[in-house]
């Protein structure tokens, strides 16, 4: 089980601030295929993945990242600090 | 060094006070304090600032760490506010303390761009119509390249 977090827009598109997981996918964009596939609510959320940017155990990483020894991620619009 | 991600409001007199009292050989410090601005209709209510609990701070520090080994500083902080912040609020302040003032003032800058659009917050504008998630600024992004 991976710990799936959601923040900003990403968060109110999906509706839960974080959810556990169970995934067979091996690579961060096949777990994004296998929650699109399930519900409308994701299909919405990771439409445009150049808007999105993905963290894995707290770092910034990319969509081919693979999953193994990840137990958080993080999904969520660019970031707007300062 | 000094990284804190907090709700509550600082008093930037008194961390530079802080800062510069630190027992180092201080010729130059240099701070930059952000600011609510209102937007471009005067209607902003309120800001919302959202952040990543552990990773907010942990990124900050790693940047703060990067600048420290970059260039030649006595000290660093970075405070930055989030949750629900008025027009004229502060929400963040960068200080770099050196001997000379180049190394202040580069760092301070790269702490600035990186912050902007490396540090995991994002900022909610609400208004009296509503509220909208504010999009990230392509030159903030193009700041990084300097770097």
């Amino acid at each position: 089980m991976i710990k799936v977090l959601y923040f900003a827009w990403v968060r109110e598109r999906i509706g839960v601030s974080y959810e556990m997981v169970e995934t067979e996918s091996e690579t961060i964009i096949g777990l994004v295929d296998e929650l699109r596939q399930r519900e409308q609510r994701y299909e919405i959320a990771f439409a445009d993945l150049s808007a999105l940017k993905v963290a894995v155990n707290q770092e910034l990483c990319d969509f081919d990242t693979k999953l193994s020894g990840a137990s958080e991620i993080a999904f969520f619009p660019p970031m707007t600090g300062g | 060094m000094l990284v804190s991600v907090q709700s509550n409001d600082f008093d930037i007199g008194k961390e530079l006070e802080f800062l510069n009292n630190s027992g180092r050989n201080n010729g130059a410090i240099v701070s930059f304090q952000g600011v609510v601005r209102n937007n471009s209709t005067n209607s902003l209510l309120h800001m919302d600032i959202e952040q990543y609990p552990g990773m907010t701070q942990n990124a900050i520090s790693n940047y703060v760490e990067t600048a420290m080994e970059r260039w030649s500083l006595n000290d660093a902080l970075v405070i930055h506010r989030h949750g629900k912040l008025f027009p004229g609020d502060r929400i963040m302040m960068v200080a770099t303390a050196a001997m000379h003032r180049h190394d202040a003032f580069q760092s301070a800058e790269f702490l600035m761009d990186y912050l902007k659009s490396r540090a995991p917050f994002w900022k909610k504008e609400v208004t009296k119509d509503g509220y909208h998630w504010v999009e990230p600024i392509i030159n903030d992004e193009k700041a990084l390249e300097r770097w």
